[in-house]
């Protein structure tokens, strides 16, 4: 059974959600919508899931060769505003893929390089990312694991609270911050090395843990038990291709590598 | 009585200095006709307040901004917008950067004559070390800090609605009215543009009145203005104008605000839209599937 690494990611994304229970689920970006999608319908069918729009949906809608909302499962309505409602209660998981992440877990979505004033590349702004980090649950997608995504330093603009005890608000400690895993194009990790410290929990087929190394800005721990990252089943893969019959999800990782790597 | 108004009219209430909110999301439900003529009038110095879009984009590029109050500025399905992107890069505009949630407790906060609401958003991020005028604070209940986020009171706020009648009672009919309303109560003057104007007895059907998310007395000055939206979506009217997006970014990007400003914004809506090719062809642009 032949599949690519955007499918490894999704089904191994996918498992973050695990014990969430009744919980809403966001993905934001295609693959990790898929990997929230592809959840509820396999190891956590109690999860919530909205339309990216405004319903609460009690089936998720296909990510590719959508035309119109019409027909959707819808469940409830669900406003921008209420959405808030939902993450202030705590009771979300958003998967999201950041463009910078440090050793603390922190994030940065909203500008980079140069100065605050002018920064060298204005992003989208920090969006909901610091009412999520110190509401509910958060794990992170990142296509290209590289040292530009994982930095040495702390991210330009922190836009989410991660474990960084000089920023801990008075009052606060660890257990108020609940980040979950990392997947990316070479591996899973989470945060359960010493101090919370970004952990690898299982390495695509074929990755070398140095490569890990190479390509992530600080040191990071590595787990025990190690292992390789679950492949996707056929019953995935079915569902997978029911949710995006486009193959929307060929497009989002570069010339859409497979998914065990090929032998040099 | 009628709030009934042209859009110059309406706009002519704007002065230079002061706060703006804008509602609508990114590329959706934005009152462009009245950013429009907002472009066409001499006000600057402005404040914004806004979940951004390409109205956040022409204002900043228009100079017409001093400070922008944003937790992102987007087109969607294109993710930078690129007028905002120019005035962030250049250091030409002053931000108050802050989480989509806290821009909420802040208009809920001027809306309810509360001078903040304390939050724990923002906590242990850039939102409170690079805004130095958040306060934080001590609660009398618990031993954390929590952050007072300020009201956002606004001079003006410009909406757009599906319908309205003539004494301000507005429908939005789309799939969410976003926080609207919010913007609506936190402003002291709330101008709103409707797509379609109607009779007063269109509100009696139970449906539609569930569609009103806030009170006439709320509602200052109504415009008609069919196609207003444009290029935002006014769904389920209308759809965003990915074409106009595309050529508005083209032209922003490679030769800036003026050549847009030549090529579009005219000197009326009239002039605008019979630049992006008439109503009907407004009116015709498919609705949006996330």
């Amino acid at each position: 059974m032949t599949f690519s690494l955007a499918e490894l990611m999704v089904c191994a994304a996918s498992r973050s959600f695990d014990d969430d229970g009744e919980v809403l689920a966001t993905g934001i970006g295609l693959l990790p919508r898929l990997a929230a999608s592809l959840a509820m319908r396999t190891t956590n069918t109690d999860m919530m899931m909205t339309d990216s729009q405004s319903y609460m949906l009690s089936r998720p809608n296909p990510v590719s060769g959508m035309s119109t909302h019409q027909g959707q499962a819808n469940e409830n309505w669900m406003g921008f505003a209420r959405i808030f409602d939902n993450v202030w209660s705590g009771a979300r998981h958003a998967l999201v893929g950041p463009s910078q992440i440090d050793r603390f877990g922190q994030t940065n979505i909203a500008a980079l390089g140069g100065s605050y004033d002018a920064p060298k590349v204005q992003l989208l702004g920090v969006r909901g990312f610091p009412g999520n980090s110190i509401s509910h649950a958060n794990s992170f997608f990142v296509p290209k694991h590289s040292t530009r995504v994982f930095v040495s330093g702390e991210c330009d603009v922190v836009c989410s609270i991660g474990y960084n005890p000089d920023r801990l608000p008075r009052g606060y400690d660890f257990s108020d911050i609940d980040i979950r895993r990392i997947i990316t194009d070479l591996c899973v990790m989470d945060f359960g090395g010493p101090d919370r410290q970004i952990r690898v929990v299982s390495l695509h087929p074929g990755v070398p843990l140095s490569e890990v190394q190479e390509n992530t800005g600080f040191e990071v721990a590595v787990a025990d038990d190690v292992c390789q990252t679950e492949l996707p089943t056929a019953e995935q893969l079915r569902i997978i291709e029911e949710l995006d019959p486009l193959n929307a999800r060929a497009k989002q990782i570069k010339d859409n590598p497979p998914g065990e790597r090929r032998a040099h | 009585m009628t709030k009934c108004v042209s859009a110059a009219e309406a706009v002519s209430v704007i002065e230079s200095g002061m706060t703006i909110g804008i509602g609508g999301w990114g590329p959706r439900r934005k009152p462009m006709a009245l950013v429009r003529e907002l472009l066409r009038s001499d006000v600057t110095d402005l404040t914004l307040v806004a979940y951004g879009g390409a109205d956040v984009g022409l204002l900043c590029a228009a100079g017409k901004v001093s400070k922008v109050i944003f937790a992102f500025v987007s087109l969607d399905f294109m993710p930078l917008e690129p007028a905002f992107r120019k005035a962030r890069e250049s250091g030409s505009v002053e931000v108050r950067e802050i989480d989509e949630g806290m821009m909420l407790l802040g208009l809920r906060a001027a809306a309810w004559g509360s001078p903040f609401i304390p939050t724990r958003i923002g906590l242990g991020t850039d939102v409170i070390t690079r805004n130095p005028d958040l306060k934080l604070i001590d609660s009398p209940y618990d031993d954390k800090e929590w952050v007072a986020m300020p009201a956002l009171n606004l001079d003006v706020a410009m909406l757009h609605a599906t319908r309205a009648d003539e004494r301000g009672v507005c429908e939005i009919a789309s799939p969410d009215h976003y926080m609207d309303d919010w913007f609506a109560r936190a402003a002291a003057t709330t101008i709103v543009s409707a797509d379609e104007m109607v009779d007063s007895e269109y509100f009696h059907s139970p449906d539609v009145a569930r569609r009103v998310y806030w009170e006439r007395n709320v509602t200052s000055k109504v415009v008609h203005i069919p196609g207003g939206a444009h290029p935002s979506s006014s769904d389920p009217l209308y759809g965003f104008d990915v074409g106009h997006y595309k050529a508005y970014a083209g032209l922003i990007s490679e030769s800036g605000y003026t050549a847009w400003a030549n090529a579009f914004l005219g000197e009326s809506e009239a002039d605008y839209q019979r630049e992006v090719g008439g109503i009907d062809a407004i009116k015709a642009l498919p609705l949006p599937a996330y």
